[in-house]
């Protein structure tokens, strides 16, 4: 199996995608002439030209829109968003006109589309460019949300959310792009709706997604070396349809349980998954679920103040060693 | 403007099109003024948005459309709905909240969809389905096909960035839509000048480098003749044009908004209503001796029978099982 960059492994779907279904187009800023600005775009204005690569002005509720319609009249649109810091001003459209134009029409128009592109915090960034918002999106019935943590999982989930018949918001992460791995060739599909156990364990469930994911298992390495904890690393994968029943199982077999995301704390993913283990586990628990999230502030620039910020392995293990009622 | 386009001799060879436009006219009224009966009695809840008054725009425009044509209009859309097809009573049924409803009771008076008939909903964020249409138009360019989308919108909507950044995109990819404001000189309660630095929304086009043409929205054969041109245009591969028409909403914004008051007075609403579309085409029908007298009355007895069969049907028809609450929140 070859083994290439998450940022590839995204291109190959798209590719691979575009070339099985003709109504598949892409349009965002800079993914055409330039190639897009992560590069995820590369060499598909060459293969597909500018009527299935389309450069856009930087419209973002405008194009949100453009491609909304598109899939109304019978397109399979990929919405690149450079950032999804910039797809809040597109908000308006995914929320109201994507998420339920099926339910308003009494199920006659469906919307199969992608929006995509980075998300999370990167480095020294700043606040309105350095965010995770998943948990906004996932709050959306309509809205299916992918968050994949692996070149494999990126390929996969890529070519399911854009054969899905419904609105999908796929985030990836922007510091993920460089990250190596073993890529399946051709058709390689993860199903939406499946979390994956990334690490077996017996003594304690780290759920993560997207970019905590690796701090999460290196957290369960040291856990394991240093302190003889055997951790079960969930990646969730998608975070809306939420894989309630592999939560569940997980935590019922080893009784404790860390959540960890980049987003913020107050009414963050975890907080619905707290909520999905204390119905379905309630009676495994050994110890309260802890999590470990963003800090609730905004991004700060200085590079001592933007570690503190986020999650890390040494916050994770502390967490986990809190829950084992190691400390 | 007005004593101008309605002054034109109309074509006694084309009489058959003038009575079908009168009757969707009059249908469309009859039909609002049912529904305002059936909103006051309580049966319809929620927003609803009369077009009274401007029933020339959406009558005179759809003429013009074929199959396969698709039409997103605001949330102000029951005479768009009708006109392009969909039944009395299925309207009737959806302002009702009911199951026999275009969507099922799921939608309401603010989002009637009918995909067979390439009507792709009513949309209640202002100038949200502007955007959409469009996207809809680069559909249509990207497979190919001759067809156009048409887009309805209030003037109000011409102040937000969906319309600018919709325009702009249709004008760099030449996308055969067709924009029609609407231009009933207030949004809600706030009129026109006091929330458009530019009077004439047709000047705005200037931006795109788009066609424009400014249109009395009381005449519906001058509004069919305008979007005739603009939709030849689109289907050539000429791109968008933005229609603004002017017209007058004689009701309330709503139905729970006052006719007049504190934005507008009596008199002015009073002066406007001597432009009724729907008189005034039925006389110049007469004056051509293209239509009778009993023959108007004849039409009219059956449209009334029409809307009433329709509000008897709305009635009869049973709420939404409580199963279909959560059906189509996703497709398969």
């Amino acid at each position: 199996m070859p083994t290439i960059t998450y940022r590839d492994a995204l291109n190959q779907a798209l590719r691979e995608e575009m070339q099985r279904d003709p109504d598949v187009f892409l349009m965002g800023e800079e993914v055409g002439v330039y190639q897009g600005a992560y590069k995820i775009s590369r060499d598909l204005l060459d293969e597909f030209t500018e009527r299935r690569v389309v450069d856009t002005p930087i419209t973002e509720l405008g194009f949100a829109g453009v491609g909304i319609g598109a899939a109304m009249a019978g397109l399979r649109p990929i919405v690149e968003f450079m950032t999804f810091n910039f797809a809040l001003l597109a908000l308006d459209q995914i929320v109201n006109s994507a998420a339920k134009m099926l339910y308003m029409s009494g199920g006659q128009i469906p919307v199969p589309i992608v929006f995509r592109g980075p998300g999370g915090p990167a480095l020294q960034l700043g606040a309105q460019h350095s965010q995770a918002l998943e948990a906004w999106f996932a709050h959306i019935p309509g809205l299916k949300v992918v968050a994949p943590a692996t070149p494999a999982d990126a390929k996969g989930l890529l070519k399911s959310s854009i054969r899905d018949n419904n609105p999908v918001v796929f985030i990836e992460g922007e510091m993920l792009y460089n990250m190596k791995g073993e890529v399946p060739e051709g058709e390689h599909l993860v199903p939406l709706g499946e979390a994956d156990v990334k690490r077996v364990g017996a003594d304690a469930t780290i759920i993560c997604h997207s970019k905590t994911v690796a701090p999460s298992l290196k957290a369960a390495e040291q856990l394991q070396s240093e302190h003889n904890i055997d951790c079960e690393v969930l990646d969730l994968r998608t975070i809306r349809p939420l894989d309630t029943e592999a939560i569940v199982a997980s935590v019922s077999k080893t009784n404790r349980c860390v959540i960890v995301e980049e987003g913020w704390l107050f009414c963050g993913v975890g907080a619905q998954v707290v909520d999905e283990i204390q119905r379905g586990a309630f009676d495994y628990l050994d110890a309260p679920v802890l999590r470990v999230t963003g800090a609730d502030v905004p991004m700060p620039y200085s590079k001592q103040l933007e570690r503190l910020a986020k999650p890390t392995p040494d916050k994770i293990v502390n967490a986990v060693r809190q829950v084992a009622y190691v400390d | 403007m007005a004593q101008e386009t309605q002054a034109v001799e109309l074509d006694p060879s084309r009489t058959d099109l003038y009575r079908n436009l009168f009757r969707q006219m009059l249908l469309v009224r009859r039909f609002e003024e049912k529904a305002a009966e059936a909103y006051a009695l309580g049966h319809i809840g929620g927003f609803c948005h009369l077009y009274i008054g401007q029933e020339a725009v959406a009558v005179g425009s759809l003429a013009v459309l074929r199959e396969g044509d698709t039409i997103m209009a605001s949330y102000r859309e029951h005479a768009h709905a009708l006109t392009r097809g969909m039944s009395a009573r299925v309207v009737m049924a959806e302002l009702y909240g009911k199951t026999t409803g275009t969507s099922k009771g799921k939608g309401g008076s603010m989002h009637l969809f009918d995909s067979s008939l390439g009507f792709l909903g009513g949309h209640a964020i202002v100038g949200a389905q502007i955007p959409l249409a469009t996207g809809a138009a680069f559909a249509f360019k990207y497979k190919g096909s001759d067809q156009v989308s048409v887009c309805y919108f209030g003037e109000a909507a011409v102040n937000n960035g969906a319309f600018h950044e919709a325009l702009n995109m249709a004008a760099i990819w030449k996308l055969p839509v067709i924009y029609i404001c609407e231009n009933n000189r207030y949004g809600m309660g706030t009129a026109l000048e006091r929330a458009s630095a530019i009077y004439d929304i047709a000047q705005r086009a200037c931006s795109y480098e788009m066609l424009s043409e400014v249109v009395d929205g009381m005449d519906v054969i001058a509004v069919m003749e305008a979007t005739e041109r603009a939709v030849a245009r689109a289907r050539g591969g000429s791109g968008p044009t933005l229609i603004e028409a002017r017209t007058y909403r004689f009701m309330g914004h709503s139905m729970s908004d006052p006719i007049h008051g504190h934005y507008r007075s009596q008199e002015e609403v009073e002066e406007h209503k001597k432009r009724d579309p729907i008189p005034t085409f039925s006389e110049r029908l007469k004056r051509q001796e293209l239509l009778t007298q009993e023959e108007f009355d004849a039409m009219d007895a059956e449209i009334m029978a029409e809307v009433e069969d329709a509000m008897q049907f709305a009635e009869a028809s049973s709420a939404p099982d409580s199963e279909e609450l959560f059906t189509d929140v996703y497709a398969d």
